[in-house]
């Protein structure tokens, strides 16, 4: 479904060239449920930047779906089929929540409708809906309603960027079942970058990634093993939802 | 007598589909095109100059006046002078708006002045909205004057907006408010080509807890220019707020500038102003749901003046 041949990215710094990304290739199969791991700076994020469009590669090429995507746009790229919940996502003045689910869903959604996606996240829905996306709302608010607008688009590939990051507990006990329900119901692939353990033990395959490149590669049983206890899976946070995993 | 260019301005300004219930008055270049009156509300005609005088009984409830006003003859200029007076302990809704359909070659221009006199306790709603269009290269020119007297613990809410077609503008909102009135300001306005528009607000906060917050929201496209000048005066123990907050693009220039006067050592008063271009990564997320560049940057523009 999505392949990465040889990716580099470099950005030009004060100091010369610094290489983010190191000749990644990578190959996400059709109905995958990949999640993405490792230290931070690691390089993550820009690689989902890459597969969405908003960075371009320095060289190297992306297919999607058997099509060269290297030189699409974002817009293209998002009308092809791939979807981007960003790690902070973005505030708007005076756009309501439902302006941007029905933007996400591409139809002008019934407020039933763009409910149902609310409260699929755990939001409840009569609530939001009018709601402006502005700094009246959380971080975690925010987040969720982020996460909803991928669900709305419902695209053969969705990437998530740290989706649990500002989200408590009780959010996040549901976001793993958000996941699960959306790998049952999806005809595509999902990617997740993320830190926690629960995330990583619903994965098809996990992928590490440190200093721009993928360091180990394989099903959950393959890598899971090896990651649980090490800094790079476990963050202070999951330490905790570890402690609450028999609840 | 009113034709098809004027139905559609009609429905710009004034929302208006059909002639409106309750009371109104249609102008339209420069004659009255059409007039109602009511048990409570009456218009009319001033005998020196241009306009008209709307009295509101005291103690009417839930009734509206609506004074929309058309210019589609090219090269008009008229100057109108319409007086509210608004009685005590009564609760309406005002609308009033201007729109020009010029495609002549000469400039097509409405000076209004309203003045409002809102007596003690009562409420109002007033909505203006302006518009022009027409693809001549006479110019639309629309300059609204604003007069507001509020007496004793009375309410008014002024919501203007400005969004499309008005070549130059330039309005001058007063306001002075007893004890207890409050006046709330929503301005929204939108420039682009070389459009000019100036606004400039007096409030003067004269009786004990009077308050005010005037918020002025806009876009400034193209190569056009705005000023926003908001001065608040606080006479008394008072509160007032104002705000202007502008996005920036091409080439358009802002010029923002809240004054605060303050006379008497209890009056609290807070301005802010922001200034700035739309967010590189607001337009990138709504191009991740599969907008253009140009689609996510209107989006964003609607959404701020909405
Ligand atoms: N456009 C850029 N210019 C300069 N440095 C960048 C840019 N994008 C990312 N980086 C750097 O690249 C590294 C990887 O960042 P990122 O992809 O955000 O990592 P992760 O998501 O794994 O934490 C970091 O050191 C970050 O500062
Ligand atoms: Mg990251």
């Amino acid at each position: 479904m999505l392949t990465l041949e040889n990716v580099s990215f470099e950005v030009q710094e004060e100091k010369g060239q610094k290489e983010i990304i190191r000749d990644m290739n990578l190959t996400i199969d059709d109905h995958k449920f990949i999640v993405i791991t490792g230290p931070n700076g690691g390089g993550k994020s820009t690689l989902a930047k890459l597969i969405a469009g908003i960075e371009k590669p320095t060289s190297g090429k992306i297919f999607f779906e058997g099509t060269d995507i290297t030189d699409m746009g974002i817009t293209e790229r998002a009308n092809l089929g791939i979807s981007f919940a960003f790690q902070q996502p973005v505030r708007f003045k005076g756009i309501q929540v439902l302006d941007l689910i029905r933007l996400a869903a591409k139809k002008n959604l019934s407020v039933a409708d763009a409910c149902e996606y609310l409260s699929e996240v755990g939001l409840c829905a009569r609530n939001y809906i009018k709601r402006e996306v502005n700094a009246s709302l959380s971080g975690g608010e925010l987040k969720r309603i982020e996460i909803a607008t991928v669900l709305a688009r419902n695209t053969r590939m969705s990437v998530f960027d740290e989706p649990e990051a500002g989200i408590d507990l009780w959010s996040f006990q549901n976001l793993i079942q958000v996941f699960e329900r959306m790998r049952e119901s999806t005809a595509g692939s999902i990617l997740i970058i993320s830190h926690q353990e629960r995330i990583l033990a619903i994965a098809d395959e996990i992928v590490v990634i440190a200093d721009g490149r993928i360091t180990r590669q394989g099903t959950r049983e393959e890598v899971l093993p090896s990651l649980l206890g090490t800094a790079s899976a476990v963050d202070a946070c999951g330490k905790f939802y570890q402690g609450g995993k028999g609840k | 007598m009113i034709d098809q260019i004027q139905q559609r301005i009609l429905e710009e300004v004034a929302d208006l589909h059909e002639v409106p219930e309750g009371a109104y008055n249609i102008r339209t270049n420069g004659q009255m095109a059409g007039r109602n009156t009511t048990t409570n509300i009456d218009i009319v005609s001033k005998i020196d100059v241009s306009g008209i005088d709307i009295r509101i009984k005291p103690g009417t409830k839930h009734e509206s006046v609506h004074i929309p006003v058309v210019l589609s003859q090219s090269g008009l200029k008229e100057m109108v002078y319409n007086d509210f007076y608004i009685g005590e302990d009564s609760d309406i809704v005002i609308v009033a708006g201007c729109g020009i359909h010029n495609c002549g070659d000469q400039d097509s221009e409405h000076d209004g002045i309203h003045r409002f006199y809102v007596g003690k306790n009562a409420k109002v709603k007033y909505v203006e909205k302006h518009y022009g269009e027409g693809d001549g290269h006479g110019k639309r020119i629309l300059n609204p004057g604003t007069e507001v007297y509020m007496e004793e613990g009375s309410f008014m809410e002024m919501e203007m907006v400005q969004i499309k077609g008005v070549d130059s503008t330039e309005r001058k909102t007063i306001a002075q408010l007893a004890e207890g009135a409050k006046l709330i300001v929503r301005e929204r306005l939108m420039t682009h080509g070389s459009q000019h528009a100036v606004s400039d607000y007096i409030v003067e906060l004269n009786g004990a807890g009077a308050s005010a917050d005037v918020v002025s929201r806009s876009v400034a496209k193209d190569e056009s220019y705005q000023k926003f000048n908001s001065r608040l005066v606080g006479n008394a123990p008072c509160s007032g707020h104002t705000e202007c907050d502008a996005i920036i693009m091409g080439t358009a220039k802002i010029l923002a500038v809240p004054q605060l006067e303050a006379n008497n050592i209890d009056s609290a008063l807070i301005h802010e102003a922001a200034i700035g271009k739309i967010a590189g990564e607001q337009i990138i997320k709504l191009m991740t749901l599969g907008l253009t560049e140009e689609e996510a940057e209107e989006q964003i523009v609607n959404g701020f003046l909405k």
